[in-house]
């Protein structure tokens, strides 16, 4: 770990003028990637910009009906709140199928979506990584690739984002809420992170001097039709080979409204809402309607390797939590 | 032997002192005048060091130093000198900073020593260093060609395969029934929870006191005074608590001879913390593929056997585990070939990690049985009788006890064996199909020369000492329970001393060998105290038991009681006082008894069965059943005996589905080097786990009758779980860990 200036921001304001003003500064919530990175010497913050003691950590209800999780509110608390496991169980589920009860006790909402890859290759400062310094190289497409990306990789990165929890975001279409230099703005889910194309350093698209300050779920929770897989290694403390975040309302067996989202498999949650509207709004809850969307879903995935086997077992986890979602509530 | 102790559920005696923090490990112990040193690691496989510049570390407030090879302190440059207990002996182990050489990626080539432990992390970061890389090879798969293979034992206890028995190429053609598969395991990283450190305390007369993460104080102890040329005076080596060890703390570490050399040079007190990243540079269980060949009638009986066996090593060492020798050894077989070969990598020297060498060696040959189970269509409980030996094979020899057959008979019924279908894919639940298997573990269950000192206090508090280690495994307990058995005295009343050159000499904790041998030695102590409390208590005026013999005698309740007449006794206290207040010591060296050994050999057996779930879509697989019997002779403390096993179990289940270090080829590195990538079995991953210990009764494997369970639990487990999901889906992986893309 290097020398860092430690900064306890006092208001928005002053945080985001002082990252912007400072180059290298970071800011800091629960740490709990951070940290880890700094000790590998992949992170280097010039200065570190405590974010703890911000007014971000309450859950409130928003007036059109949805709920505004605080940024600083910890995966903890969101996963055990009253409200979202009542409304967004499929939150509740992503959130408790990832990290250990430690680190989601100290991890917070905003860090939680700016985590950064677990690629090998991107945390060993001994050998190339072109997210870790651009230009170098990326091993894992001829290397060890088993965790690796299927979809929307590029020449130059095939690193998946880690999340449990913004997979089941992005399958409720949360809206990211965020504040900097320039004001704020709302960021829906799914533009929030990016693809690595030619600038895999990057991976999302808040600007550097900007505060995720909260997460908004919408009204609809899927709160009768829901299921979050996550097929993984060992039974905790694993990240997704794949994840499946899967959301229905249904009227008489037809789908009204869907939300089904990918983890382990990408740069970012994969979500493709324009083929759920094509393909499965207004279509019958059955296998025939999970197939077909599954097929277009995941058309163009491709292996490197050591992961080729995630071609195969994305498709069945697909249908799975869709059925599953599907039957929720239905007695055996 | 009237008991009081020994064979019940004794809660470790250091468990307060562990879970309240009063335990001191190696990187806890503190001096004034302490610097911190931190390692910095290599980052190429192959080459030398061109330039390392080390000026920009310097100027971080508080630096001290930074050693590399240009500026390193004389140390012996012998080869030899840095050879320690457990060293191949024809070997040129790793001496760190010696010269620009680069033997493994993440070798050690500098150590930067601080006042502040954050300073010297920083100053880690700040070294510059550039290489000349040579072409390098860590691919077992391509660097197979170069097999040498092995002729000789060059470690003790280690040995090369025996002289093929019979013809088994003419037996195998011969055979009606043949199996022919190789097997392959990954290479396996130790991961105590405790890092290894070491604290060198720079004594004012110039000594070192050295407090060390070791399973042997004696080895580390030798290691310094041969490389640094001191005398065993100078050099104290403390080890009271270990964190675990597990086989890693056998030889000395790097990290004692880089905090030696930093505290000798700045005569200052030094300690060195290795990170978690570093523990993966450490030995290893060596990667391995065995080919195996069994010829069979058609009822399952061998006819012929060979097993093939290469394994992993370093360049620097020729380092090599018995893996092939385990196939010949327990089953009845007239023609039997075992081979082994070492080759040669750009790699760190592997080292002994439980159960070594038989982790690998009998999960092959387990799960060659199944297969053969399964071309015989026998029962494996069936086949295993059918093959069973009275001998071992291997050396021709009587066994002192094998109680195996109860091991199976009372493992079957436990597990309800019977309910088991032989036809793969025959049960579900849910989307998850069941499947059951079994196998067998064997282990060795030798007696290591050892000695031990117990005194007993006028006040009646026992204290017993030998410079063995507790790596975790209950050696403090286990030497509390044989002194107090002795004497009769409650666990309170007894002391135990441990992990200190001061104390009298014991072998290198390892290899299920110190109950038997340190256990040994402490109970023969404390027999000699005995008789000579037995003749202070009879030699009081009017003494019951004047007319006694110490054979006629008991030590219970803290009283020396006529076995006969219970009603005639002497207290210890009255036996003490006749003895005027001195306290009584008595030294003792316990070894093999060669006469009664003679013509047997000595082994620790399990019958292993597993229940696993394998989800059909993912085939992602759940251990929900085991069922382990176990004969390891005299169970000394039930509750650590059982926690041993319990412990194994879990082990086998990492090794049967979770466990591999990852390298990088490219890099000649290993990439997943923390324990979020490396992975072990969470508490999610562990079910239900039963232990049966069956009895058997041995008085010739050691005057105790234990046998050592630190290796047996684990062996043999991964073949059951692999057999089980054979069970299950119908799919037979040979190549560990098995994952669930092998079974989709």
């Amino acid at each position: 770990m290097n020398n860092f200036e430690y900064v306890r921001a006092e208001g928005l304001d002053g945080a985001a003028r002082f990252v912007a003003g400072h180059h290298g500064a970071k800011f800091i919530g629960g740490g709990t990637n951070l940290v880890d990175l700094m000790k590998y010497n992949v992170e280097k913050p010039t200065a570190l910009v405590d974010l703890n003691r911000l007014a971000m950590r309450s859950v409130t209800e928003l007036p059109y009906g949805g709920l505004r999780l605080g940024a600083l509110v910890t995966n903890s608390e969101v996963a055990y709140h009253p409200v979202v496991s009542a409304k967004y169980p499929l939150l509740s589920r992503a959130i408790l199928a990832g990290a250990s009860a430690q680190l989601r006790n100290k991890a917070t909402t905003g860090g939680n979506l700016l985590q950064r890859t677990r690629c090998v290759y991107f945390y060993d400062t001994a050998v190339p990584c072109n997210k870790r310094e651009p230009g170098t190289g990326c091993p894992a497409k001829e290397g060890i690739n088993r965790s690796m990306a299927i979809l929307g990789t590029s020449v130059s990165c095939i690193a998946t984002h880690p999340s449990d929890m913004c997979v089941a975001l992005a399958a409720l279409g949360a809206t990211v809420q965020v504040a900097g230099t320039q004001g704020s703005r709302s960021i829906p889910f799914a533009e929030f992170h990016r693809l690595p194309g030619d600038q895999p350093q990057v991976d999302t698209t808040l600007a550097v001097d900007e505060i995720v300050t909260s997460v908004d779920l919408p009204a609809a929770g899927f709160a009768g039709h829901s299921a979050y897989i996550k097929v993984r290694d060992r039974q905790s403390y694993a990240f997704a080979l794949v994840s499946v975040a899967a959301g229905f309302e249904l009227a008489d067996g037809i789908i009204t409204k869907a939300g089904i989202a990918l983890g382990g498999v990408a740069h970012k949650p994969w979500r493709n809402a324009e083929l759920e509207r094509s393909l499965l709004i207004g279509k019958p809850a059955n296998r025939d309607t999970y197939h077909a969307f599954q097929l277009a879903l995941l058309a163009g995935a491709q292996g490197y390797g050591e992961n080729d086997f995630k071609l195969k077992i994305a498709p069945v986890t697909v249908v799975r939590a869709m059925e599953q979602a599907a039957h929720e509530g239905e007695q055996a | 032997m009237n008991t009081h102790l020994i064979g019940t559920d004794v809660n470790r005696i250091d468990g307060p002192a562990k879970v309240s923090g009063a335990a001191k490990y190696a990187a806890e112990f503190f001096a004034p005048d302490l610097l911190y040193a931190v390692a910095v690691s290599g980052a190429i496989a192959h080459g030398e060091i061109d330039t390392i510049d080390t000026a920009e570390a310097m100027k971080v407030p508080g630096a001290v130093e930074v050693f590399t090879h240009k500026n390193r302190p004389h140390v012996s440059w012998f080869n030899k000198s840095y050879l320690d207990e457990d060293a191949p002996v024809d070997g040129k182990p790793l001496r760190p900073l010696y010269d620009a050489k680069i033997f493994f990626s993440s070798q050690p080539i500098a150590l930067c020593v601080a006042e502040t432990f954050e300073a010297a992390r920083y100053m880690s970061r700040l070294v510059q260093v550039t290489y000349t890389s040579l072409t390098h090879q860590t691919d077992m798969k391509i660097a197979v060609q170069e097999a040498k293979k092995v002729t000789s034992s060059n470690r003790d206890g280690i040995e090369a395969p025996p002289k093929p028995r019979g013809n088994s190429a003419r037996a195998y053609a011969d055979a009606p029934v043949k199996i022919a598969k190789g097997y392959l395991s990954p290479t396996e990283i130790h991961n105590p929870m405790e890092l290894f450190a070491t604290t060198v305390i720079y004594n004012d007369d110039h000594t070192l006191t050295i407090y060390d993460k070791t399973q042997s104080v004696t080895n580390s102890q030798m290691y310094v005074c041969n490389i640094f040329g001191l005398s065993k005076n100078d050099v104290r080596v403390e080890s009271p608590f270990v964190g675990g060890a597990f086989g890693s703390a056998l030889r000395p570490q790097y990290q004692l001879f880089l905090a030696t050399l930093a505290a000798k040079a700045l005569k200052r007190s030094v300690r060195l913390t290795l990170t978690r990243d570093q523990m993966f540079t450490l030995g290893h269980r060596p990667e391995t593929l065995q080919e195996i060949r069994l010829g069979a009638n058609q009822d399952g009986q061998l006819l012929a056997l060979h097993n093939e066996s290469m394994q992993a090593t370093s360049r620097y060492e020729n380092y090599f585990e018995v893996i092939a020798n385990w196939s010949g050894l327990s089953y009845l077989c007239e023609n039997a070939t075992m081979e082994e070969k070492t080759v040669s990598m750009d790699t760190s020297t592997p080292g002994d990690m439980r159960a070594p060498g038989a982790a690998q060696g009998v999960w092959a040959i387990e799960t060659a049985m199944d297969e053969l189970a399964v071309a015989t269509g026998s029962d494996p409980v069936d086949l295993r009788l059918r093959n069973y030996a009275d001998k071992d094979q291997n050396h021709g020899k009587k066994y002192s006890s094998k109680e195996l057959k109860a091991c199976y008979t009372q493992g079957a019924a436990r597990f309800r064996w019977n309910e088991r279908v032989a036809t793969p894919r025959s049960e579900r639940r849910g989307t998850a199909l069941v499947g059951r298997g079994m196998a067998g573990g064997v282990w060795e269950s030798p007696q290591m020369p050892a000695a031990a000192k117990a005194t007993l206090a006028a006040d009646g508090t026992l204290t017993v000492a030998s410079g063995t280690a507790d790596i975790g495994t209950g050696t403090y307990t286990m030497m509390a329970i044989l002194a107090g058995e002795a004497l009769g005295l409650p666990l309170g009343r007894v002391v135990v001393k441990l992990g200190d050159t001061e104390l009298p000499v014991a072998p290198l904790e390892g290899g299920s060998w110190t109950v038997a041998s340190v256990g040994s030695a402490v109970s023969k102590a404390c027999k000699a105290v005995a008789e000579r409390v037995f003749t202070l208590a009879a030699g009081i005026n009017e003494s019951p038991l004047k007319h006694a013999s110490f054979q006629d005698v008991d030590f219970l309740n803290e009283r020396i009681v006529l076995r006969d007449d219970p009603s005639k006794f002497v207290t210890l206290q009255s036996a003490l006082e006749q003895g005027e207040g001195k306290p009584i010591e008595e030294k003792a060296d316990s070894g093999p008894n060669m006469f009664k050994q003679h013509g047997y050999k000595s082994y620790t057996h399990s019958a292993v069965f597993v229940e696993v779930e394998v989800d059909e879509d993912f085939g992602t697989v759940s251990v929900c059943r085991v069922v382990s019997a176990i004969a390891g002779g005299r169970i000394i403390n039930h509750e650590a005996a059982q926690s041993q096993i319990i412990g194994g179990i879990v082990w086998g289940i990492g090794m049967a589905l979770q466990e591999q270090a990852e390298t990088d080829h490219q890099f000649g590195r290993i990439m997943n080097h923390n324990f979020a990538e490396y992975h072990v079995p969470v508490n999610a991953d562990v079910h239900d786990i039963d232990v049966i210990f069956v009895k058997e009764e041995d008085d010739i494997v050691n005057p105790i009758g234990a046998k050592g369970l630190g290796e047996i639990g684990l062996v043999g487990v991964a073949a059951a779980i692999g057999n089980a999901i054979y069970n299950a889906t119908g799919v037979r992986v040979r190549e560990l860990p098995i994952t669930l893309d092998k079974l989709i």
